[in-house]
């Protein structure tokens, strides 16, 4: 069952919406939010709460990125891996983030805070390269100022 | 009609059309994916691109896609253009970068849409050089395989399964280069019409999996037009047979039955022809009572010499046996002596649609069902019992959205705007039935209660069409509410239509149901009603008239001096075991002709193997009185022959006239039309055995069938001479006509460069439409002109009782038809024995969840597990008829349930 806080999340959003498929999306975000991801279990839930076959469901978290099916960090580490940050060194970057968290990209750190992950732009061209800790947008990121960002925990 | 330009030609092509379309329907080759004749455009695969030019002045031209840009009058475009080559040949390049190139061990392999397609526009050489995306795959239940790394993103699957058929078990997932069709965890496809995705998916990822159990490549299949022998729909199938084993069956285009789909019983229900339990040889009972094989000229010099030359006999017909079975058995008997094969109760039914049919109602095609914009279903659970009508009425709903797109400019054909702009809207379909059923998510409103409950809300909407009072009758204000509603969508309606069948049980609901189009029709309104019937003859035995078992059973004081003869019938089914038993015991002589081991052959003194469908060339007559004519595919192995053969070879053994004349089908036929006016013209059902197509018979075996001198090798070195088949225009070879024959006669489908069964376009005057040389079929029930005072007689209200429940049968569209449950892959789907109660009468009997319930239904004592239907009326209970692991029981009947003590 969907959580209380959860079921009153999703109804402030429902009136934005004509139809309870519509809800769909902003009741995966909903619950992520409250959960850190969606499980299996919690994607029957969002099914069953707004009466959608599992399948359809599912075919709106898979087709998400950032809507995610399996345990992430306590923290998303997206960095943009477009052309512009491509220039500007994201590789770098990558590398760095690879050996401090002690893991590739898709993975979670050993001690679970990070979990890194690549996003094809995040609408910072002018900054790059960027990366995004949480909700917050890093911009002219360095190898140098990487592990402050991290210290900081975002 | 408008012009179009194609490459500097001119055509007279269609303007509510696609180009697409029109470009298929001139015999034009254009590659396409995503678009189907029966799913519509949505432009997903990009496939089918072609320069359009402004006018004659443009040389540049634009290039745009053919299924989404309608064939306006004067439009010019090029098929040939280079860049629209070009931009096709990098379409197919970019859809095959992940493709497995696994043809030569992929099912689809030979019939395979993106072969011809990837052949057609000339992609030969692969460029893409780096690892390819892999998926798992799913097991998706006993009828479709899963191979999703063969997959082009086509969306057909999706948009079948969902769309078109409802489900909601199958979906699409994830995105860009990771788009994967299947289920959302492992298990068994839900939807009744799963098996379609084998034939709409273009490629490899869902295929025939009773088919990869004995696999056989489309070139080495012998294939020949038949009918469905299913159900009473009678849908056009084509069946395939090797080397002595039946392989497949798969959808034949019916314009006016059933489309380009079938249910998965239709499809998956033919194993029982290669059941190894099945009856081969001829058999007779020796003076122990044992049961031995004996030749089978011994065996009938023996019995024609028992049966003397005045030995009375009585025939039990079948309605799973086709008309010239039927008929030859009555020719045999004398019609005073030939009973139908069924209860009182099937044939107080079938009497009463037959009449219904005659008197005041046409009877509707399922292309009549899928075109009617109001629909009220009474009683019948067609999923179950007639499950491609459930699909039809389930494309009826979306007339109202037609309407609307046709007033916003959309074309029908632009599917996802059409689905789009409809949001939800639908034509009125109303279903009243005894409990919930699988297609009331397409309803607009549902209404349960007792079959006489229905009965009497049929004739409470009636009355008020017509205006009438009820002659003093009152219905309960709830009935009277949905009576009202129905009554207005009815009549407010241009092709109304009403749904109904004799799975009940119950007369009454005909006569309802009858009353009702009587009622619309007497408004003007061109009403139709439709019948779903259990058996594939049940109409055509119907016609042909005769007694049930209901008086044989009366008249068992003659039975001793009597022989009986049993037609392709387990008596068990119809009136139970033990008076089965009774039947056969009292008979001084039994004669069996059946292809299916039942309780029946432990009783016969002679068992005579018959043909099944596939085994023999036949005749039957659908819901709608259409009669339809069925051909052989394969020569039976052993003594197997059609049933007409052993009841010509009885009556030629006793010097029987016509009987010992037939040597043909047309033969049995002639008599046929001959003896029963209402047979009149059915020979013309389909051409007869003389025809010819410049001067050849028609092969049933394709042009590329490979081996013929290598598969007999292991017994004979020498070439076979093919069996000759003196039933029909077809040939048991390759050599003979490959081209076109007419619709009734088409063995398979195939064009030079279309390999899969989308070569049926090649087939159809125009794409979607009728099939060349196919007519209108012949209908043998016309009704009456004159809309006659019918059927007023109205049923009284249902009242629960305190003792006892009113068991209904429940129909299963796995397992309570006789044939297909001998299939093993319809066996995994087939239910186990239940009871169904509403929850509020199991807590009554005293049930808790997981208790056995204790059922006393006439004369049976059963134990059950119980299930909770909370929409069953109060007072009703169900159980599954028809279930090979239940026991018969006379349904509907007053049952008393009470929980079975440890």
């Amino acid at each position: 069952m969907l959580s209380e806080e959860e079921r009153r999340d999703i109804e402030r959003e429902a009136p934005n919406y004509a139809t309870r498929k519509a809800l769909c999306i902003d009741a995966l975000r909903i619950v992520q939010g409250h959960r850190g991801y969606v499980s299996d279990q919690a994607l029957q839930e969002v099914a069953d709460y707004l009466g959608l076959p599992l399948s359809h469901v599912e075919g709106v978290a898979t087709f998400y990125n950032l809507i995610f099916r399996h345990p992430v960090g306590a923290r998303v580490i997206l960095v943009c891996d477009s052309v512009s940050c491509w220039i500007m060194g994201c590789e770098r970057l990558l590398d760095r983030l690879r050996a401090h968290l002690e893991t590739d990209v898709g993975g979670t750190s050993p001690d679970g805070r990070y979990t890194l992950l690549t996003a094809p732009c995040l609408g910072a061209c002018d900054f790059a390269p960027v990366l995004m800790i949480g909700e917050t947008l890093h911009r002219d990121v360095t190898a140098e100022t990487l592990p402050d960002l991290l210290g900081k925990g975002g | 009609m408008a012009t179009l330009y194609v490459d500097g030609q001119a055509f007279s092509v269609d303007p509510t059309q696609n180009l697409l379309h029109e470009c298929l329907s001139l015999g034009l080759d254009l590659p396409y994916f995503c678009w189907h004749p029966a799913l519509g455009s949505v432009g997903a695969c990009r496939q089918c691109a072609v320069k359009l030019f402004r006018d004659e002045g443009d040389h540049q031209g634009v290039i745009v896609m053919a299924c989404m840009t309608p064939a306006d009058d004067g439009t010019r475009i090029s098929l040939v253009d280079e860049q629209a080559r070009d931009f096709r040949a990098r379409v197919i390049e970019w859809m095959m970068a992940h493709h497995p190139h696994d043809c030569p061990v992929c099912d689809e392999g030979g019939e395979c849409h993106l072969q011809d397609m990837t052949v057609m526009t000339g992609h030969v050489h692969r460029r893409y050089r780096f690892p390819k995306r892999t998926f798992d795959n799913q097991h998706l239940g006993p009828f479709v395989n899963h191979e999703m790394n063969r997959c082009i993103q086509c969306y057909r699957c999706v948009r079948f399964y969902n769309d078109y058929a409802g489900g909601t078990d199958f979906g699409v997932f994830g995105s860009r280069d990771h788009v994967y069709f299947g289920r959302a965890a492992d298990g068994v496809l839900e939807n009744e019409f799963s098996g379609n995705l084998v034939e709409v998916c273009p490629t490899g990822v869902f295929t025939d999996k009773t088919l990869k159990a004995h696999y056989t490549r489309k070139w080495d299949l012998q294939s020949a037009p038949s009918v469905c022998p299913h159900c009473g729909l009678g849908c056009h199938t084509t069946v395939a047979e090797h080397d002595g084993v039946l392989r497949r069956v798969q959808n034949r285009f019916s314009a006016d039955i059933n489309g380009y789909f079938l249910c998965d019983r239709g499809r998956y229900g033919y194993a029982f022809v290669n059941a190894p339990e099945r009856l081969r040889r001829t058999s007779l009972r020796n003076a122990a009572g044992r049961l031995n094989l004996a030749p089978a000229d011994a065996l009938l010099q023996e019995l024609c010499t028992r049966l003397g030359g005045n030995m009375p006999l009585i025939g039990i017909a079948s309605p799973r046996a086709s008309l010239e079975a039927n008929f030859a058995l009555r020719t045999l008997v004398k019609p005073e002596n030939f009973f139908l094969g069924w209860s009182a109760v099937e044939d107080a039914c079938a009497r009463t649609m037959l009449a219904v049919a005659r008197g005041i109602a046409p009877l509707a095609s399922l292309a009549e069902v899928e075109s009617s914009d109001a629909i009220l279903v009474l009683g019948e659970d067609i999923t179950q019992t007639a499950p491609r009508m459930a699909l039809a009425a389930r494309q009826a709903v979306r007339h109202a959205a037609f309407a609307k797109a046709k007033a916003l400019g959309i074309p029908v054909w632009q599917d996802l705007a059409v689905r789009q702009a409809a949001a939800g809207l639908k034509s009125p379909l109303f279903i009243a039935s005894v409990d919930a059923t699988r297609l009331d998510d397409a309803a607009t409103e549902c209404w349960r209660g007792a079959p006489d409950d229905m009965a009497r809300l049929g004739f409470a909407i009636g009355r008020r069409l017509s205006r009438e009072e009820a002659g003093g009758e009152t219905f309960p204000s709830a009935m009277e509410g949905f009576s009202q509603r129905v009554a207005r969508a009815l009549a407010g309606a241009a092709r109304p239509l009403v749904v109904t069948g004799s799975s009940l049980g119950c007369p009454a609901l005909l006569d309802a149901a009858a009353h009702l189009v009587g009622a619309l029709r007497t408004l003007g309104l061109p009403a139709k009603l439709a019948l779903g019937m259990p058996e594939r003859n049940t109409m055509g035995l119907a016609l042909m008239g005769g007694e049930s078992l209901h008086t044989l059973e009366q008249a068992t004081q003659k039975l001793p001096a009597c022989a009986l003869i049993v037609l392709e019938n387990d008596l068990s089914r119809r009136i139970g075991e033990a008076a089965a038993d009774r039947v056969f015991a009292q008979a001084g002589l039994t004669v069996l002709i059946d292809h299916k081991r039942h309780a029946g052959v432990e009783r016969a003194d002679y068992v005579l193997p018959a043909a099944t469908f596939a085994e023999e060339s036949g005749t039957t007559v659908n819901h709608e009185g259409r009669a339809q004519r069925f051909f052989q595919v394969f020569s039976p192995p052993d003594d197997i022959q059609a049933s007409w053969r052993w009841l010509r070879d009885i009556g030629r053994g006793l010097g029987r006239e016509p009987c010992d004349r037939w040597t043909a089908l047309d033969d049995v036929l002639h008599t046929l039309e001959e003896t029963l006016p209402v047979f009149h013209g059915l020979a013309q059902a389909a051409p007869e055995a003389t025809y010819r197509r410049h001067g050849l018979k028609l092969a049933r075996k394709p042009h590329r069938a490979s081996g013929r001198t290598a598969v007999h090798a292991h017994l004979d070195i020498h070439e076979h001479q093919p069996p000759t088949d003196c039933d029909s225009p077809l040939t048991f070879s390759m050599e003979g006509h490959q081209g076109s024959p007419p619709g009734p006669a088409i063995p398979v489908f195939w064009a030079p460069g279309w390999n899969s069964v989308q070569a049926l376009s090649h087939f159809q005057r125009e794409v979607g439409g009728t099939l060349c040389g196919e007519g209108p079929g012949l209908l043998l029930i016309a009704p009456a002109q004159q809309v006659p005072e019918f059927f007023q007689e109205i049923p009284p209200a249902f009242v629960p009782r305190d003792d006892a429940l009113y068991f209904v049968p429940a129909w299963h569209i796995f397992g309570s038809e006789e044939q297909s449950a001998g299939s093993p892959a319809v066996r995994e789907r087939i239910p186990a024995p239940y009871v169904a109660l509403r929850p509020e009468d199991a807590a009554r009997a005293g049930l808790a969840a997981g208790d056995t319930a204790a059922l006393e239904v006439g004369a049976v004592r059963l134990r059950l597990p119980w299930i909770a239907h909370p929409e069953l009326p109060q007072g009703v209970g169900s159980l599954p008829v028809g279930l090979p692991a239940m026991p018969w029981l006379m349904l509907p009947a007053w049952g008393a349930v009470a929980k079975a003590s440890r």
